[in-house]
C-alpha cells in the first residue's frame, strides 16, 4: 500500500536537476524535509539538549551563583546519596506520591468513567465540569486548596467541628499542611484532584471504543456486569491504562507547582519532591551544582519510563499488523 | 489507528439516537440511571470544590472572612472590594495579566507554526534521519521542566549578552516553546496522518509547491487538529509556573501565577479576599475559553494518550 503511494507521489514530483538527484539518492526523496524540521530541531538542540548537557556539567562542578565553577567529579552525587537526609526523604516522598496518586486516579477514574458512560443526558455539562481541574491554572487553584487547608480558616476543619456526625466523633481539627506526617498526603490529595480528569476522560474514550457486540455476546453467555467489566473492559483497556499510568507517573514525579505552592517543601522538609528540592537548593540556596545533581536523578527514572513507553507503542503496532 | 480520534466522540452525539434510546429504555433501567447520576454528584462536587471556594471567598469582605463563627461556604454580603483592590493597589490587571496574555499568545504562535512544519515533515516526507527526529521529539516531550530550569538560566544569560531578555517576558517567550513544540508536533502528527495523500497530489498536479500544498490543502483539512494544538499550547503557557518563577524577578514583568504567589502573599496576615479574587480572575479566562472549545480539549487529551 505504502509503496504504491510513493511511486505515484514520485511521478508528480518535478524532474530534478543532476545535483539534486545525487542529493536525493543520498538523503532520501524529500530533501526539503530538513528545512521543515530545522526550526524545531534548533529549539530542541539549543534549549533542551544543550541545557541538559549543561545540567550534567553543573552537577559535576561546585557551581555557585556568581562564582567561578570548578570541576569536582561525582562529589555532588556522593554527598547527596551518602550524607543528605533530605534527599532520602525526597526519594521516599516521590515513591509515595507516585504510588498513591496513580492508584487513586485509576480507581476513581475508572469509577467516574463507568458512570459517565451511562449518563447520556447532561453529558457535556458533566464532562465539562469534571475536566476543569485539569485545564485551570494549577498554581492558582492550588492557592484555593491552600485556603481550604489553612490552619485558621480550613473548610475541612470547619466541617469536622460543626457538622454532624463529625463533631460528635470528635475528630480534628488537623494541621493539614503544618503536620509533617500529614502534609505529604494533603499534597497527594491535591495532586489526585488535579490529575483525575485526565484519567476519567482517557478511560472513558477507551470504554466508548469497546464494540457493543462483545457485551451482547457476553449477555447471551449469561455473563454478569462484574464478569463483563473484568473479562471484557479491563483487558481491552489495558494498553490505554498502561500508557496513562506511565504519562501520569512522569508528570507526578516531576511535579513542582502543587507542593511548592502548598508547603514549599516544608514543614521541616517533609514534602520535598525532586523538583522542589532542586529549586530550593539550586535557586534559594544558590548551590547550582547540587541543585542540578538533584534534578538529574529524575533522568534515569525517566529513561526507564520512556523505554517502557516505546516498547508499549511498538507492541501495539505489531499487534495491529 | 485513525479511529483513535473518533473514539472521543460518542455514538450518542445525534439527538435523535438519544431520543430513541430513551423511549426504548424500560422503567427499571431508568431508575438505575438516576442512581448513576446521583453517584456522579460527588465527583462533580470534588472537581468544582476549590473553584467554588475561591469564588465565594473573593466576594466576601475581610470582616466576613475573619468571622469564624459563620459558615465559610456561603457569602452573606457580596462585595467587589477585593477586585477593586486588585485593580487599584496591585499590578494584577495592569502588568501580570497583560504579560500573561502576551507570553501565551507569542509562545503559542511560535510553537504551533514550528510544530506544523515539523509534524508535516514527520507525517509525509521521506529523508534520512526522519525517524531519529521523531524519536527525539518524543523524548523531548517527556523531559520535564524541573530538569532544565537551572541550566536554562545560563542560556538566558548568554542570550542576554546579545539582546537584553533577562527579567523580561521575552525570556519566557523563548523558553516556553521547549515544552510546547514537542507536544504540538506529537498532537498534529496524528491529524496530518489522517489526511489522504491523494488530495495533496492533486494540489501538486495543479501546480502547487510543497508549501503551497501545505497551506492550501493540508492545513484547512487539519483545522480541528490545529485549533486543538493552539488551545493546548495557550493553556499550557497560561498555566506555566516554574520557568516564570525562576526567570522573572522584576515585579512588572511577572505573569499571573507567579505575581499572585510572590507579591500577594506577604507576611503572616494573608488577605484572603484579594488573594482569592486574583486566583479567580486568573483562572476564569482559561475556563471560559475551555467551555467554548471543550470538544477540542477532549479530543486533544485522548489522542495524546491513545496512539
Amino acid at each position: 500500500m505504502e509503496a504504491v503511494e510513493r511511486t505515484r507521489h514520485d511521478l508528480i514530483r518535478p524532474p530534478a536537476r543532476p545535483v539534486l538527484r545525487v542529493l536525493r539518492k543520498m538523503a532520501g526523496p524529500d530533501i526539503d524535509g530538513y528545512g521543515f524540521i530545522m526550526p524545531a530541531a534548533f529549539i530542541m538542540i539549543a534549549l533542551v539538549v544543550y541545557p541538559f548537557c549543561l545540567a550534567v556539567y553543573f552537577s559535576l562542578s561546585d557551581a555557585f551563583i556568581g562564582e567561578e565553577s570548578q570541576f569536582i567529579g561525582i562529589e555532588n552525587f556522593e554527598y547527596i546519596i551518602t550524607e543528605d537526609d533530605i534527599f532520602l526523604i525526597t526519594i521516599r516522598n516521590t515513591l509515595l506520591f507516585a504510588f498513591f496518586s496513580v492508584v487513586f486516579k485509576i480507581v476513581l477514574g475508572m469509577a467516574a468513567a463507568l458512570l459517565l458512560l451511562k449518563a447520556l443526558r447532561l453529558k457535556k455539562f458533566l464532562r465539562g465540569s469534571l475536566l476543569i481541574p485539569f485545564v485551570a491554572p494549577t498554581a492558582l487553584t492550588t492557592l484555593g486548596w491552600w485556603l481550604i487547608f489553612d490552619p485558621t480558616y480550613s473548610h475541612i476543619n470547619w466541617i469536622l467541628e460543626n457538622v454532624w456526625p463529625f463533631y460528635a466523633l470528635g475528630i480534628g481539627p488537623y494541621h493539614w499542611l503544618g503536620d509533617p506526617d500529614l502534609a505529604l498526603y494533603t499534597c497527594i490529595f491535591v495532586n489526585i484532584w488535579r490529575g483525575l480528569p485526565f484519567f476519567i476522560i482517557t478511560i472513558l474514550a477507551g470504554l466508548v471504543s469497546i464494540p457493543e457486540h462483545l457485551y451482547e455476546a457476553a449477555d447471551i453467555d449469561g455473563a454478569t456486569a462484574w464478569d463483563k467489566f473484568w473479562k471484557i473492559a479491563v483487558p481491552l483497556l489495558r494498553p490505554i491504562l498502561a500508557i496513562i499510568i506511565l504519562f501520569s507517573t512522569i508528570f507526578t514525579l516531576a511535579d513542582f507547582n502543587i507542593v511548592f505552592v502548598l508547603t514549599r517543601g516544608g514543614p521541616i522538609n517533609s514534602t520535598h519532591l525532586f523538583a522542589t528540592y532542586s529549586y530550593v537548593t539550586g535557586i534559594s540556596n544558590h548551590e547550582i551544582g547540587l541543585g542540578a545533581a538533584i534534578s538529574l536523578f529524575l533522568f534515569p527514572i525517566l529513561v526507564m519510563i520512556v523505554i517502557g513507553l516505546l516498547r508499549l507503542v511498538r507492541r501495539d503496532t505489531s499487534y495491529e499488523l | 489507528m485513525n479511529s483513535s480520534r473518533t473514539m472521543a466522540m460518542d455514538a450518542s452525539t445525534d439527538p435523535a439516537v438519544n431520543e430513541a434510546v430513551r423511549n426504548r429504555t424500560p422503567v427499571w433501567r431508568r431508575r438505575k440511571t438516576t442512581y448513576n447520576y446521583l453517584a456522579l454528584i460527588p465527583f462533580v462536587a470534588f472537581a468544582l470544590f476549590p473553584l467554588y471556594i475561591i469564588l465565594i471567598t473573593s466576594i466576601k469582605s475581610d470582616q466576613e472572612i475573619a468571622n469564624l463563627g459563620q459558615t465559610p461556604f456561603w457569602a452573606t454580603g457580596m462585595t467587589v472590594d477585593n477586585y477593586v483592590y486588585l485593580a487599584e493597589k496591585t499590578a494584577f490587571f495592569e502588568d501580570w495579566l497583560i504579560n500573561t496574555i502576551i507570553v501565551s499568545v507569542a509562545s503559542t504562535v511560535i510553537s504551533v507554526s514550528i510544530g506544523i512544519l515539523a509534524a508535516y515533515a514527520l507525517a509525509r516526507l521521506k529523508f534520512k534521519g526522519v525517524e531519529v527526529f521523531g524519536i527525539a521529539v518524543f523524548v523531548t516531550y517527556l523531559v520535564p521542566q524541573p530538569l532544565l530550569f537551572i541550566p536554562l538560566i545560563d542560556v538566558i544569560n548568554f542570550i542576554d549578552d546579545i539582546v537584553p531578555i533577562r527579567d523580561t517576558y521575552w525570556s519566557l517567550i523563548i523558553t516556553y516553546p521547549t515544552f510546547l513544540t514537542p507536544f504540538v508536533i506529537w498532537l498534529l502528527l496524528g491529524y496530518f496522518k489522517t489526511i489522504p495523500v491523494e488530495v495533496e497530489e492533486c494540489a501538486y498536479l495543479d501546480g502547487c509547491s510543497r508549501l503551497g500544498a501545505l497551506r492550501r490543502v493540508v492545513l484547512p483539512m487539519a483545522m480541528p487538529g490545529i485549533i486543538c494544538a493552539v488551545l493546548f499550547a495557550f493553556t499550557l503557557s497560561w498555566n506555566e509556573f516554574l520557568y516564570s518563577l525562576v526567570f522573572i524577578q522584576a515585579q512588572e514583568a511577572k505573569t499571573i501565577g507567579v505575581g499572585v504567589f510572590t507579591e500577594l502573599i506577604r507576611g503572616d496576615v494573608y488577605y484572603w479576599g484579594s488573594l482569592m479574587a486574583a486566583c479567580f480572575a486568573g483562572t476564569i479566562p482559561i475556563v471560559v475559553l475551555y467551555s467554548f472549545f471543550m470538544d477540542y480539549y477532549v479530543s486533544g487529551l485522548t489522542s495524546g494518550a491513545i496512539k
